[in-house]
């Protein structure tokens, strides 16, 4: 889709960008600092992006601060990107109504959709949405409030500039450059934004703002940064084949893992990938209107378990196992590739700071950090 | 059809979980439509030995006298919820069960102790008489008992939700406290159902909603060592609301 030569957008027109996506009627979504982390919230301002702030991470540990720094983006991730853009933590599936007859009436929510466009989504987030796409579009029974909110969708990713210790985006195939999958992307440099258009409507938004060229200079400079991303990527998840994990449950580690895991499901809420949920009814004290409703779900929760009406993982271990051999195992038969896209935030969010890649490792190929 | 009837009872407690009932607001108004409230003291409802479909009971049994009336509301309930930390696990007032010599606690705090008629241990209702359902929570929030006598309303069982806070919290977009401030969170081995209330607004949760399923408390123990808090101090905060460790198991 690299059809246009890349432009260049000066760092003080930036606000140019917000407002022309607000003109053409998205609701603009980017990262804030919000309670000590990076989060994808409602804006209209510059002034409102984490100017200055860089992250630090590792397993059960997440710091924000303020560097002197002009760049928005100079940081890698937070504890969510897009997945409860479109997958909401809870959605109201469909609502009834009890008639005087004793019969139902259904009622469709109102689930009218206004566009949003997100500005800074990081590659492995974009690797992250088409799984989810995958999964909720092209089954067998595509999820129409997915579909609804997806094809509203305008992103803007941004390349990182920096890697978190907990990345691991190069080992996966899906970073640290978002190669697909967005509508415009933006490589931050000092002075401003070298933009590329991915799609027709990034063109059109494109066209309408004050672009100059872009030097070779500027490109070196994007290879560099580049470059240093990948190298700053110390963790590697290594290539792991199909039944690697599966046949090792009776690996030692399981065990390990299984003493320290507090199977709070933290992972599993924070994986961009994950995208399990439960339903229930929720029914009002006046006997007449009830609603169904969906909620994210976690494979460490006990009714991800509950079968049949009993439990089939009892265990903080066989709950771990489920955890991990689907996504990196299972996943690959199920969806043609590794349900992992290298984010980390399954380790940095981990109350009990357990190292999912160096497990991983250990585990399928027997490798010690 | 007449309506069903309900009563809320209140053993040794602090009135809380009642007055998350009356926080209800207009589902409270809703709930007086479609049930009739019989008893209900901190509402002015007096008439203790009615006979009633649900009973809502609060407070944990600690004399003599709770011992002989909470077998009375259960023979006067078709179906009995127990509600709050007090009901469910004996409460705060359950200190006295870790007691070297529960037999001398009230001696060592009053000087008269003889005025002082009370049993040896704070014990939840389950203790004495059968119970149908359990609301966790210290107090309980007025979203749980409206969904769950709703659900009764509704002709079908309450959902026992011992699902984990973390699972909650991460639903409700909050940030863990835990990863961003090194804070003591309980949230791992608590019960859900508050909302995730504390950590909305920065701060660690304290259990109040008692253990959740499948908890992994001495993994918990094991890390909040490690963020630099000492074994003594963790073991107060996993006690604080629900001291007495023998009636946090299930029912």
């Amino acid at each position: 889709m690299e059809d246009k030569l890349p432009e260049f957008l000066f760092r003080n027109e930036l606000q140019r960008l917000l407002d022309c996506l607000i003109t053409k009627g998205f609701k603009v979504i980017g990262p804030k600092v919000e309670d000590g982390a990076l989060v994808y919230s409602p804006l209209e301002q510059v002034a409102e992006l984490p100017l200055g702030w860089s992250d630090q991470q590792a397993p059960g540990r997440y710091r924000l601060n303020q560097t002197d720094s002009v760049r928005y983006f100079h940081w890698a991730n937070g504890p969510q990107a897009l997945k409860p853009l479109l997958n909401p933590p809870r959605n109201i599936l469909w609502q009834a109504k009890r008639q005087a007859d004793g019969s139902l009436e259904f009622i469709v929510p109102d689930d009218s959709i206004s566009p949003v466009a997100v500005i800074g989504v990081k590659s492995c987030d974009l690797s992250a949405l088409a799984l989810q796409d995958q999964h909720f579009l092209e089954g067998e029974y595509p999820d129409p409030a997915y579909q609804a909110r997806r094809k509203s969708l305008f992103l803007v990713a941004v390349n990182c500039s920096t890697a978190a210790s907990t990345c691991f985006c190069a080992s996966t195939g899906d970073g640290p450059e978002a190669s697909t999958g967005f509508d415009m992307v933006m490589t931050e440099l000092e002075d401003g934004f070298i933009l590329q258009a991915g799609s027709e409507k990034g063109r059109e938004v494109m066209a309408m703002l004050p672009l100059t060229a872009v030097s070779e200079s500027m490109l070196q400079q994007k290879q560099k940064q580049k470059e240093t991303v990948f190298a700053a990527q110390s963790r590697q998840l290594r290539t792991i084949e199909k039944t690697d994990l599966a046949e090792k449950r009776a690996h030692p580690c399981w065990d390990d893992i299984a003493e320290r895991c507090l199977a709070c499901g933290n992972c599993t809420m924070v994986c961009p990938t994950c995208f399990c949920h439960h339903q229930t009814e929720e029914a009002q004290v006046n006997g007449v209107d009830s609603q169904h409703v969906r909620e994210w779900d976690s494979c460490f929760g006990g009714s991800h378990g509950q079968l049949a009406g009993f439990q089939v993982r009892d265990s903080v271990k066989s709950r771990y196992q489920q955890w991990m051999i689907h996504k990196l195992d299972f996943w690959q038969e199920q969806y043609g590739r590794s349900g992992c896209t290298g984010c980390g935030r399954c380790m940095t969010w981990c109350p009990a700071e357990i190292d999912f890649v160096a497990e991983a490792n250990l585990i399928a190929r027997g490798e010690q950090e | 059809m007449s309506k069903p009837t309900l009563a809320v009872h209140k053993f040794s407690s602090c009135d809380g979980c009642q007055l998350a009932l009356l926080n209800m607001g207009e589902a409270l108004a809703d709930l007086a439509q479609h049930v009739e409230i019989k008893h209900f003291v901190e509402a002015g409802l007096v008439n203790e030995d009615a006979k009633v479909d649900i009973a809502l009971v609060e407070g944990s049994v600690v004399t003599a006298k709770d011992q002989q009336r909470i077998r009375r509301v259960r023979s006067n309930s078709r179906y009995l919820i127990s509600m709050g930390a007090c009901a469910t696990s004996g409460g705060i007032q359950a200190l006295k069960n870790l007691a070297d010599n529960p037999a001398d606690w009230i001696g060592q705090i009053y000087p008269q102790p003889e005025f002082i008629d009370s049993l040896d241990r704070s014990s939840a209702i389950k203790q004495y008489v059968e119970v149908d359902f359990e609301l966790w929570g210290c107090p309980v929030s007025s979203l749980q008992v409206s969904e769950a006598v709703a659900t009764l309303l509704n002709g079908a069982e309450p959902l026992d939700n011992q699902e984990k806070l973390c699972i909650e919290c991460k639903r409700a977009g909050k940030i863990c406290t835990l990863v961003t401030g090194g804070e003591p969170c309980l949230g791992p081995v608590t019960r859900a159902g508050c909302g995730a209330l504390c950590p909305a607004f920065g701060r660690a949760c304290y259990g109040c909603y008692g253990g959740a399923e499948l908890s992994n408390q001495s993994g918990l123990r094991k890390r909040l060592e490690g963020l630099g808090l000492p074994p003594e101090s963790i073991q107060k905060r996993m006690h604080l609301i629900h001291p007495d460790p023998q009636q946090q198991n299930e029912r």
